[in-house]
């Protein structure tokens, strides 16, 4: 064709009627679900209101905060230890590390929560040291009672922390097993150790198959903490929102002030996301060619 | 002085499958030597197992006078600890087909890894001497690329360029042209003829005839997982004793 004709092409656009009747009946319906939703007297939407920014709802929503935050770091370290234990060419290491896989991803979170409620029942104290020796009853050790030793709040984020670990570790298995088995050769030719291998080169480029799916399981730490009722934790959002409404003998503007936190903390944690999975795709898009 | 690289009846097998039936052969300092034959013949074995990547399962190799992967004391030979395997490693370069570049670093930060994560050279002193390397390979305006925006020819002289920023003593290339467009093989090639000149001792497993020709001292041709001939390059390239080696190179040259 000539250089000369380039006029754009002037054709009539494909029509989706289809789409539009969907589309119109879906808004049609959320507006009268909305409309409806704001004179109903069951949302009482007065309480929702009044409860969304009290103090003891703000305290708790800081508690379901503090617990996924701290959960899920406690998480990740165990998980990426653990998925590098199954890797290492100590056969001790990756026997632990598929044992403890092997029971907490195996058993649900709820039980492990209460049996860990119950672990100052279990273990009356607990002692660190050399044992069986001792002089006249004293023993040569470290020596503490448990129930003394342990919050709630604590034991809840041990309890979430070892399952979400289980789970961690598989995805950071996952992510480990994507990286091409000549990057640990090279490294190990340039006369790298194992573990410098891992730190530096193998699990840095895990982390671009790892971060979005431990964005996913933030997300659902998040949430999962409502479970801590089990152990039996009271003062995180789920359980301090029904502890109100018992008195008030009104819960659903109360779940709905639950919602609507655990809603702003997951927007919140989806923009983060976004930006953590562009910080490593480094070497792996188009536009990021050049470091700057 | 005695010779840079000494194996000695080595042996290597994968499961039943013997790969190398007792390889004996010298490099002496300085020299470049080609490894040639066809595929499946042990050629990438037997250079792996130089810097033990791969376990040999008898015989032995030496470099620089040091036995590799093992120590002997008393008659008896002890397995190397993990770090002493890497130090060895470290002293020897390795350049592979697939080049194995870090892809989640610059070029820059490839050649310097190894200097700050084994030698413990410190990041300014490492990426002055990082930046020379580069530019030795031609690459000075490439310092800020991830691999990825470099070319195959680019991204192993980047390579390289990491093996030569350890200061080794040997390198090793295993087809470092092999996964090349044909229009960049020259420029690595080059990367390496440079080498040569300078009195690396090196050990070149290839399909570059020419290369083998022009720059290497010696020529070994093996077939399964044997010696079958070596010597002068122009010598085995024009007048192969052997039937293997004739049949061989009638098919590549």
């Amino acid at each position: 064709m000539q250089s000369t004709n380039h006029e754009p092409i002037k054709a009539v656009p494909l029509r989706h009627p289809i789409r539009w009747v969907v589309a119109l009946f879906l808004a049609a319906l959320s507006a009268a679900f909305v409309i409806d939703a704001a004179h109903r007297s069951a949302y009482d939407w007065k309480s929702f209101g009044k409860y969304l920014f009290d103090s003891r709802v703000i305290h708790a929503a800081g508690v379901t905060l503090a617990l996924t935050a701290l959960s899920m770091f406690f998480a990740i370290i165990l998980g990426i230890s653990f998925a590098v234990m199954r890797r290492s060419p100590n056969p001790v290491f990756r026997s632990v590390a598929w044992l403890f896989i092997w029971a907490f991803r195996g058993t649900p979170v709820y039980v492990q929560l209460v049996f860990w409620g119950l672990l100052s029942t279990i273990y009356h104290s607990f002692f660190f040291g050399i044992p069986f020796i001792h002089i006249n009853n004293f023993y040569l050790g470290f020596h503490q009672t448990i129930s003394q030793q342990f919050s709630l709040f604590w034991i809840a984020v041990i309890g979430l922390s070892l399952n979400e670990a289980a789970y961690m570790a598989e995805i950071v298995r996952a992510g480990l097993l994507s990286v091409d088995s000549g990057q640990e050769e090279a490294a190990t030719a340039l006369g790298m150790s194992w573990w410098t291998t891992m730190r530096f080169v193998v699990i840095p480029q895990a982390m671009r198959i790892i971060i979005p799916p431990t964005g996913n399981e933030i997300v659902s730490m998040l949430k999962t903490t409502s479970l801590v009722t089990a152990v039996p934790l009271v003062t995180d959002l789920y359980a301090r929102t029904r502890d109100i409404s018992a008195e008030t003998y009104n819960p659903i503007p109360l779940l709905l002030v639950a919602s609507a936190w655990y809603l702003f903390f997951t927007t919140i944690l989806m923009v983060i996301q976004y930006y953590v999975e562009k910080r490593f795709a480094r070497g792996h898009s188009a536009l990021i060619g050049v470091a700057s | 002085m005695t010779n840079m690289v000494i194996a000695e009846n080595v042996h290597k097998s994968f499961g039943n499958n013997h790969v190398l039936r007792g390889i004996s052969l010298e490099v002496a300092r300085g020299e470049v030597m080609c490894l040639v034959g066809p595929s499946g013949s042990g050629k990438s074995t037997f250079l792996r197992c130089i810097n033990h990547l791969e376990k040999i399962n008898s015989g032995r190799i030496t470099v620089d006078g040091t036995l590799i992967g093992y120590r002997e004391s008393a008659g008896k030979i002890y397995e190397l600890k993990a770090r002493e395997a890497a130090t060895q490693r470290s002293g020897i370069g390795m350049v592979f087909q697939k080049f194995n570049l870090f892809p989640h670093m610059t070029a820059l930060q490839n050649v310097t890894a190894g200097m700050i994560r084994v030698q413990g050279v410190n990041v300014s002193d490492a990426e002055i001497e990082g930046k020379k390397l580069l530019a030795r390979v031609g690459l000075a305006e490439k310092l800020d690329h991830y691999p990825a925006h470099l070319s195959g020819g680019q991204q192993q002289r980047v390579a390289i360029a990491r093996s030569l920023a350890m200061k080794p003593k040997l390198m090793l290339f295993d087809e470092p042209t092999s996964a090349l467009d044909p229009e960049l093989v020259g420029e690595v090639l080059d990367v390496m003829k440079e080498l040569a000149s300078t009195g690396m001792t090196m050990i070149v497993v290839t399909h570059e005839m020419g290369f083998a020709r022009e720059v290497a001292d010696s020529l070994v041709f093996m077939d399964g997982g044997v010696v079958v001939e070596s010597g002068k390059p122009g010598d085995v390239l024009s007048n192969p004793r052997e039937e293997r080696t004739k049949s061989f190179l009638s098919k590549v040259l």
